[in-house]
């Protein structure tokens, strides 16, 4: 097949929908065009598209935060910011990461763009509502980012009371801010929850549902739950700021440590938000280029389920030395390691699924074997400072944030970039260059662990998070860990950058390129609007590699 | 063994009583997490070369869809992580609780945190800043309050912490194996000195600690390899004839001044005392003031009556916190440092740059 030849051409058949039918309708980058036919659609796949660009953008500016940090401890006093200029950037970083950036990137992006085809939908059962999110999306942000900025924000993404409601900046905006975010968040998750109950195609139990959308099906479901606490956490201290209520503030009788209840009850399962999409994104990667169906499908999608429920028993674990009792630290303690046990599982099914498999090695793939290491240990250690007496010692030191930053970024940017290169295709109709792939992700890799690696020995070492100054003795591991943020900040870079350079040069795109049986590569190269023309009928699995391609699409069209 | 693992995890110096114990479960569960890992990513590495695409077209027969571990294998793996981190908690809880619960005759010592800064009340009605004053070989206990916000109190050597809350009365407890200074953190953000509100325990051998509380003065709090002096400019050696001005260096390090006042010109939290007495200041709510000792003592009893400006009021009274003599040789300190430019210069104390 001559690879720059348009999929319309095709007359092989490699699309289920191309024998019936000789008038193709556009796919959905050209149907409709003019900027007001995507700022106006109902697309889903356009709206996740959007939501790409805005995110990816968001992603840049969490980063730049993220390297003036690194910036200035170069050096233990001052290097280029004043004490107060630099617990902004830490906030704005958190903040920006954690709300703008991971809570939303994989679901709004590729579950939007992919559950609906996925279980052979025309579209999320509410479109506006979708469209709608996109733009609480925008207000939130722009209203965080704004107060952010201007107000100069400086309690840390955590908003620790009593800090919170005494510090001289504009937290209550950052509030509201936070607070409308919150609602694009339930609106995506109601709308992800119902299409999945709802709008599944002709013969697909929930047994046939691909793995990405059980991971975002759970993950809707934490959404759903927990966002409406911290709406009203957040409610509570702006309450506490203007009309002194005394809900946490001790002088009026409230509780400090009460904040921390509600606050952790909401961003304990909020890790679980961030980082079941990225697993969602691994089990089709592994099993697309193992060629192999999971070595237990049932073992990965119950785990999800499994984690969003125990995810919601695990918060105290952030309080040990907050003063909670020895019985409340025992309990919690042991809740918190049932999430690994969960975790575990899937981490067990994804290796024995390479286990006599047919293994292409591409960037998603190799991205994949990063994740499975920096998952792992990530993982493990978070079992570590679920470990009471340990976490004595490591409680906001430095082994806490390189702990979650091995999740947060080893685990879910690495699936987000992973996730990126494996659905190019089919979102964009190109290939990216592989060569530039493989070398980006290597670089990711490397820059990755000079970054993180030291700040465990730093926790270790009994350095604080969010400490402008340290006494000298840590320097030389600060100083690593800054050279490692820029060696992965410049990978990032070139990742985007080739990404980029494929949507403009790319070769065109073949409809299946990586021979998936999934469900979302039986469309044409790019979807078409309403991604089928007739509604499919599916008669088997979505990992029945036994099947040839034929008579795999044979098995997902309508009849 | 325990010595070079702790070296090789960065762990720092094992000073209490409980440390060793911690540290010992520290080495268990993160060895067990690197080998963990390590052995997902070989066993997976191993797989990814095994079964790739290349080699399965010259052996076709190694590839099997149907292919999966026997269900025992999957049943044993997750029983024996099950069965570790059970041990984990078993051994983490007990010392958690061994780590919380106070023994019986401990020496009490009451701490009130605030931005900040450290203040410790002695059992005796004696009081300090900045450092805590403690009898080595003796347990311990605080009692911990904040006047603000949440702060926490934070001894990396002997691997206690504890958040101290407005409004509530934590505790925590430890015993100091040697004489020594160990480093206070804090670790629960408070604003923007938070990175520096730190301090030292100072762990006196028995006889000195007695000493202590009667009122003597010590001299070098301790001697000793370990012994650090910390946020000072200049070298004062613990051996060395102390004059009225070291002796003003000392107390000024001592009571926690030098943790908001620089001595050579730095900018911070309150006014340098480079070049300042014998200098004119403008006063808050208008009006100036000449630095001399009349000053500089009505500054330290009472901080707010009249301060300097362009500082917020952060300073405690040290009023009943100040031994007689050492406010006159903080004064004679003050007074030498009247020639050094008040201009910023490299921030980076000169001793300050060498190992702990």
């Amino acid at each position: 097949m001559s690879e720059e030849r348009d999929y319309r051409d095709d007359p092989g058949g490699t699309s289920p929908f191309d024998q019936a039918n000789l008038s193709f309708p556009p796919d959905y980058l050209r149907d409709g065009r003019g900027i007001r036919s995507w700022l106006l659609t109902t697309d889903h796949k356009r709206i996740g598209v959007m939501f790409y660009a805005i995110i990816v953008l968001m992603l840049g500016l969490g980063g730049i935060f993220a390297l003036l940090i690194r910036t200035e401890l170069l050096t233990p006093e001052r290097t280029v910011m004043s004490a107060s200029a630099y617990n902004r950037f830490f906030t704005l970083h958190g903040v920006v990461m954690v709300f703008l950036f991971m809570i939303p990137s994989i679901p709004n992006v590729f579950g939007n763009f992919l559950l609906p085809i996925m279980i052979g939908a025309r579209d999320l059962a509410f479109p506006r509502l979708n469209l709608a999110s996109f733009y609480v999306y925008c207000v939130g942000s722009t209203v965080t980012l704004a107060a952010a900025i201007w107000g100069g924000v400086d309690t840390g993404w955590t908003f620790y009371v009593p800090y919170s409601t005494s510090t001289e900046s504009s937290v209550f905006l950052v509030a509201v801010g936070i607070f409308i975010l919150g609602i694009s968040s339930i609106l995506t998750a109601l709308n992800f929850i119902v299409t999945t109950h709802t709008l599944r195609a002709e013969g697909m139990r929930w047994l046939d549902m691909p793995l990405f959308v059980w991971a975002i099906y759970a993950t809707s479901i934490i959404m759903l739950l927990a966002t409406p606490v911290l709406g009203l956490t957040l409610v509570l201290v702006a309450l506490d700021r203007i009309a002194h209520i005394g809900m946490f503030d001790p002088r009026l009788g409230g509780d400090p440590v009460l904040f921390q209840h509600l606050f952790w009850f909401y961003s304990h399962p909020a890790v679980y938000i961030m980082i079941l999409p990225a697993m969602g994104v691994i089990s089709e990667t592994v099993c697309t280029f193992s060629k192999k169906p999971p070595s237990s499908y049932w073992a990965i999608a119950i785990s999800s389920l499994g984690i969003a429920f125990v995810g919601f028993f695990g918060w105290g674990h952030h309080m040990f030395v907050a003063g909670m009792s020895e019985i409340d630290a025992g309990i919690f303690g042991a809740l918190s390691m049932f999430v690994a046990i969960f975790s575990a599982i899937k981490v067990f099914t994804w290796t024995a699924t390479l286990y006599r498999g047919n293994i292409t090695f591409t960037t998603p793939m190799l991205y994949f074997f990063w994740f499975l290491f920096l998952f792992t240990f990530g993982g493990m250690t978070g079992v570590a400072v679920a470990t009471q007496s340990l976490d004595v010692h490591w409680h906001d030191t430095y082994f806490v944030v390189a702990h979650f930053h091995f999740i947060m970024v080893g685990g879910t940017i690495t699936a987000f970039v992973g996730a990126a290169h494996y659905w190019f295709p089919i979102m964009f109709g190109r290939m990216y260059s592989e060569r530039m792939g493989l070398l980006t992700s290597t670089s990711v890799f490397f820059g990755f662990l000079f970054t993180f690696v030291p700040q465990f020995l730093l926790g270790n070492a009994g350095m604080p998070r969010r400490y402008y100054s340290y006494p000298p003795r840590y320097q030389w591991l600060n100083v690593v860990s800054t050279g490692g943020a820029y060696l992965l900040a410049g990978a990032l870079l070139l990742t985007l950058i080739n990404l980029l350079v494929a949507l403009k040069w790319g070769k065109r795109a073949t409809p299946n390129p990586w021979g998936s049986r999934s469900f979302e590569w039986m469309t044409a190269a790019i979807p078409i609007k309403h991604n089928f023309e007739t509604p499919p009928v599916i008669s088997r699995g979505p990992y029945d590699y036994h099947l040839s391609e034929e008579q795999a699409h044979a098995r997902t069209k309508a009849r | 063994m325990n010595e070079l693992l702790r070296r090789l995890l960065f762990l720092p110096q094992q000073s209490s009583t409980m440390a060793e114990s911690i540290d010992e479960l520290h080495y268990f569960v993160i060895i067990t997490t690197m080998l963990g890992a390590l052995l997902v990513t070989l066993v997976g590495g191993w797989f990814l070369l095994r079964y790739r695409e290349g080699r399965i077209q010259t052996h076709p027969h190694d590839y099997d869809i149907g292919a999966k571990p026997p269900l025992w294998m999957k049943v044993a793996a997750v029983f024996a992580l099950f069965t570790l981190f059970v041990v984990w908690w078993a051994i983490g809880m007990r010392q958690y609780l061994e780590l919380r619960i106070a023994p019986q005759g401990a020496f009490e010592v009451e701490v009130v945190a605030k931005q900040w800064m450290w203040k410790y009340t002695y059992p005796e009605g004696g009081r300090s800043i900045a450092a805590l004053y403690v009898p080595a070989g003796r347990p311990v206990k605080l009692t911990l309050t904040s006047r603000d916000v949440i702060h926490s109190f934070y001894v990396p050597e002997f691997r206690i912490k504890q958040d101290v809350v407005p409004g509530r009365f934590t505790t925590v407890w430890f015993e100091a194996k040697a004489a020594g200074v160990y480093e206070i953190l804090c670790t629960e953000y408070c604003g923007t000195g938070h990175s520096v509100m730190r301090g030292q325990v100072i762990a006196l051998e028995p006889g000195d600690f007695d000493r202590w509380l009667e009122g003597e003065d010590l001299g070098a709090p301790v001697a000793g390899p370990r012994y650090e002096q910390p946020w000072v400019v200049g070298n004062t050696a613990p051996a060395q004839e102390l004059d009225l001005v070291r002796t003003g260096e000392r107390a000024a390090s001592t009571q926690g001044c030098l943790r908001c006042h620089s001595v050579d010109g730095t900018p911070h939290i309150g006014p340098t005392w480079a070049g300042l007495y014998g200098s004119v200041v403008p006063l808050e709510g208008g009006g100036k003031a000449l630095v001399d000792a009349a000053y500089i003592t009505e500054s330290m009893m009472d901080p707010l009556v009249k301060m300097h400006a362009g500082f917020a009021p952060l300073m405690p009274s040290y009023l009943g916190r100040i031994r007689s003599g050492e406010t006159a040789a903080i004064i004679a300190f003050i007074k030498s440092l009247r020639n050094v430019p008040p201009e910023p210069v490299a921030p980076t104390p000169s001793n300050d740059g060498g190992a702990p």
